[in-house]
């Protein structure tokens, strides 16, 4: 009696054991489906940008400037403009982000108010780019009289601070609260618990934020095309008109020469490379420092 | 390099400070119409060898040239679309053409060639229009004998964006269809009847390669390069030409600008046996009373240049230089009204 | 030290003292600077949103509240409407997370709890690599790789299987354009993938290892431990994740612009050109001509924002439920 109803459950235990081993090993499998998933169509894409843009893909690349149609030339002025750019924008983006991150996460969590930015930050998110550009030109341009890339770099860091602030938040309160309490408990002033606790903490998370932003702005160019302009020429002066590589690429890409979208083509692969090597080097300094730290 | 930029912010200011931008007077920003923004980089390069001087064109659309001169924020702005002498009188404002260029229907129909496929412009109009579905229509068949057409629907494609093509070649649809005009009417953009849109010239290029039975309408150039099948059209004086740099000249020198105040004309169905029907101008916007006038005159020397040395760069892009006759009445126009 | 206990205070106490002090006001002065940093993302939007409707008032004003369901584009004759651009949006958003959602979980999961060491910081680089590929080039690549392949192969074999469907049959029957909703739908989760995973797979590394191997004691599988243990703990920062990856689908316009066909017209089917509202302010605010056509795209930009706010609202409601339900078990 007690035996067979002992081997009874056990086949039930089997077979339940059995089921649960089949779930997991079918979807560690499909999660392994989904990374391919993304990889291939990254090979796919960036397949086609090298394939279109070999041509281009040559040291005057990073030499010359933008050419006419026909002629040679690089995008020298382009990958200037956009490195300023793109430098200022996470300046501004990253200092005001993750300080408006650490205020919701550390000093309005719960509060109507910190809800009410939250809800604001997210609604930031998914305005069209080109509506920031519009909202900077107004401001800035209309106002100078005449376009400039510090309007530029503006409209990029209104991109920057809502994916700033989100990850820095998220990233915050996901550090265990022991960790603030036991550092407060020492007597430690909240400001520096948060700088040397809970911001080294939350640093691969909020650099993951950082990068994200940064590649998401490499490649805008509506808020481009009404703050910064473009220059055919090269330029410091962040109060001129500045080239980028989005809006030269853009206009280039639209046009029925091959010499030109051959560029724009190549504009693409070395944007994606800089990215791409952009993350990997914060990713080796991260762990690096995680190494000598623990 | 920290100096020169701190002087270059003093020099800003100043120049602010002053009410003027005489700063500026190396550096021309232009703006406007994305159809000549590969021969201005053209002229601009050449000139920039030749005298130093650096003009910036960018394409940011012809309405966005329109708005960015209107605000002051460039030079000289320029647009597909002419303005009229009441509005350019409200914005103080003086109007030139830059260089002409037409508009090419195309086809990716089975067995058909380049330029053996003829257009009438009501035929045109009523296939926009959706009102003849099929290619072995009788309508199409009649005026194409010879021509072996398929059983297959016509899809059509028109641009999604707004754009100087677009508006050349629905003000062409509307002077020969009078339902054309009252239907559907003209403008940069407009409501389709039917059809997808492709996005920018390169778009609608992309759509007919790709999409049997299609037709759509691109500039020159692009039809050139893509080696797409362009069809003849019939003019207004019922000659079926092909599209060429030549028919186009023959289109802009016919046309009547000795009676067009501020150049306010379009050069579509124009009159002349071989002149194309869908020829296109780019007009450059600038002040009559300029606040930065060095500005001002910096870029109309830029553009005399380019009349009088630009014209063969102009050719080797697909464009057409101005006939000389209309650069003559256009530097007198400049001495007249406009004040430097 | 025990000579002088009551007059003379130690000098390390009035030290202290002093830190106390000189902390105290740091601690403000930190308090103050992150609130402003907030108050600018506050006015950050407030700014933007106002400009647009300020920018957006000659449409407000003439077509009144028609315009939000109003489906006329037609720049000739100065009428606008906006619901063709807004039932675009909401689909091809709709598409995107439906497809990116699951995908970056697996992705996230893969990249945390599967793929031997060596190979997760490469994969996840490379992931994040879609965030960074400029927009047009999805546009272009989606234009003249993608759309041929589609209308090939995917879309007629869409309309032989599922097409004959009842319900769902009208969803996926049409041209074989390859052009429409559902590959901007398919582009654009391409596009958010990154974005979700990578806050996903950041917010999984943060649970603390004693919660998970006390799971992996009690004798749970990976997915067991991932699906009850690291999911439910993360779920505010996965939520963050999806949308930030929502944002970007619904904001997003260059490679949508490409593969949409931008047509002006309501259809029931995937298949069929659509708009939507980036798109659409995209494609003509260059060349638009009047004061009314303008300011009517400006309008359709602050519709934008209310039609996010509201699906923003919708998703926190069900959250709240989700989590009260959770709170009566």
């Amino acid at each position: 009696m007690t035996t067979s109803s002992d081997t009874g459950s056990r086949a039930v235990a089997d077979r339940l054991y059995r089921k649960r081993r089949l779930i997991n090993g079918f979807n560690l499998l499909a999660s392994g489906a989904c990374a391919v998933f993304g990889l291939f169509w990254l090979v796919w894409i960036l397949w086609t940008t090298l394939r279109h843009g070999i041509a281009a893909i040559k040291p005057s690349l990073f030499t010359q400037m933008t050419p006419p149609p026909g002629a040679e030339g690089g995008l020298a002025n382009a990958l200037f403009g956009s490195l300023l750019m793109n430098l200022m924008a996470i300046l501004i983006g990253t200092v005001i982000g993750i300080a408006a991150g650490t205020y919701l996460s550390e000093f309005a969590r719960k509060k109507p108010l910190g809800e009410v930015i939250r809800f604001v930050n997210d609604i930031l998110l998914s305005a069209p780019s080109i509506v920031l550009g519009l909202f900077i030109y107004t401001l800035v341009v209309r106002q100078m009289g005449h376009f400039s890339a510090l309007a530029g770099a503006l409209a990029l860091s209104l991109i920057v601070l809502p994916v700033v602030v989100r990850t820095t938040d998220e990233m915050l309160q996901l550090v265990p609260s022991q960790m603030r309490e036991a550092a407060l408990s020492l007597g430690v002033p909240q400001w520096k618990v948060t700088v040397q606790v809970l911001y080294r903490s939350a640093l691969p998370g909020i650099v993951t934020g950082v990068l994200l932003a940064l590649a998401r702005i490499s490649g805008e160019t509506a808020p481009l095309l009404f703050t910064a302009l473009n220059n055919q020429y090269w330029s410091t002066d962040v109060t001129q008109p500045m080239a980028s590589v989005p809006v030269v690429m853009f206009q280039y890409a639209m046009s029925p020469y091959e010499s030109w979208q051959s560029l724009a083509w190549a504009g693409a692969f070395v944007v994606t490379v800089f990215v791409l090597l952009l993350s990997v080097l914060s990713r080796t300094i991260l762990i690096r420092n995680k190494v000598s730290h623990d | 390099m920290l100096t020169t930029i701190k002087t270059r912010f003093v020099a800003v200011g100043l120049a602010t400070v002053l009410g003027a931008a005489s700063a500026q007077a190396a550096d021309i920003t232009g703006a406007g119409a994305t159809f000549i923004y590969p021969i201005l980089s053209k002229w601009s390069d050449s000139y920039n060898n030749a005298t130093g001087n650096k003009i910036n064109y960018q394409s940011i659309g012809s309405g966005g040239g329109i708005a960015q001169i209107k605000a002051g924020t460039v030079v000289f702005g320029s647009s597909d679309k002419p303005l009229s002498p009441d509005e350019l009188k409200d914005a103080g404002l003086a109007q030139f053409p830059s260089v002409i260029g037409g508009v090419v229907p195309v086809v990716n129909v089975e067995g058909i060639d380049a330029g053996k496929l003829k257009f009438t412009g009501p035929l045109l109009a009523d296939i926009y229009q959706g009102k003849i579905t099929k290619w072995n229509d009788p309508a199409i068949a009649q005026i194409n004998s010879g021509v072996t057409l398929p059983d297959q629907n016509i899809t059509i494609v028109h641009r999604s964006d707004g754009s100087g093509t677009t508006f050349n070649f629905v003000n062409y649809l509307s002077k020969v269809s009078p339902e054309w005009k009252s239907k559907v009417g003209e403008g940069t953009s407009v409501s389709w009847p039917v059809g997808v849109g492709g996005k920018g010239n390169e778009g609608v290029a992309a759509y007919v390669k790709q999409i049997k039975g299609s037709v759509g309408y691109v500039e020159l150039a692009y039809a050139l390069q893509n080696k797409m099948t362009y069809a003849s059209l019939q003019n207004s004086a019922g000659q079926f030409v092909q599209p060429s740099l030549a028919s186009f000249q023959a289109a802009a020198a016919s046309a009547d600008w000795k009676n067009a105040q501020d150049f306010h004309l379009v050069i579509t169905n124009a009159p002349g046996e071989n002149s194309w029907p869908i020829t296109a101008t780019n007009f450059i916007l600038v002040y009559k009373q300029p606040k930065n006038s060095a500005g001002t005159k910096a870029a109309l020397d830029f553009f005399k240049w380019a009349y009088d040395n630009g014209g063969k760069q102009a050719e080797e892009l697909d464009y057409v230089p101005l006939p000389k006759a209309l650069t003559e009445q256009i530097e007198a126009y400049w001495q007249a009204q406009i004040q430097l | 030290m025990a000579a002088s206990p009551t007059t003379a205070i130690p000098a390390s106490v009035v030290d202290a003292g002093r830190r106390a002090g000189s902390d105290a006001r740091a601690d403000g002065a930190f308090r103050w600077f992150v609130a402003a940093a907030a108050f600018i993302v506050l006015c950050a939007l407030a700014g933007t949103a106002f400009s647009m409707l300020w920018g957006g008032r000659e449409a407000f004003a003439t077509f009144g509240p028609g315009f939000l369901t109003s489906t006329d584009w037609d720049p000739v004759n100065h009428k606008f409407g906006a619901l063709v651009p807004i039932y675009g949006t909401l689909v091809t958003a709709a598409i995107a997370m439906l497809i990116a959602v699951p995908v970056s979980f697996g992705i996230a999961l893969f990249l945390t709890e599967v793929a031997p060491n060596w190979l997760r910081g490469p994969v996840s680089a490379a992931i994040e690599l879609l965030a960074g590929i400029p927009s047009i080039i999805y546009g272009m690549w989606g234009l003249f790789v993608f759309v041929p392949i589609m209308g090939e192969y995917v879309v007629p074999w869409l309309n032989d299987h599922l097409g004959p469907l009842p319900l769902i049959g009208s969803l996926f029957s049409g041209p074989p354009l390859g052009i429409g909703m559902l590959t901007a739908g398919i582009v654009l989760a391409i596009m958010v993938i990154p974005f979700i995973s990578s806050v996903m797979r950041e917010v999984f590394l943060t649970v603390p290892t004693r919660l998970k191997e006390s799971a992996y004691a009690l004798g749970s599988t990976t997915w067991e431990v991932v699906w009850d243990i690291v999911l439910p703990y993360t779920r505010s920062g996965v939520i963050g994740g999806i949308f930030l990856g929502l944002g970007r689908a619904l904001g997003e316009t260059m490679a949508v612009t490409f593969v949409l066909g931008n047509t002006h017209r309501l259809a029931a089917s995937l298949l069929e050109p659509g708009n939507s509202i980036a798109a659409t302010i995209a494609n003509e605010f260059a060349e638009a001509d009047s004061d009314l056509y303008r300011s009517s795209l400006i309008a359709i930009g602050f519709v934008l924002f209310i039609v996010t706010f509201i699906v923003l609202a919708a998703a926190k409601l069900m959250l709240r439920r989700l989590s009260r339900q959770e709170g009566a078990k």
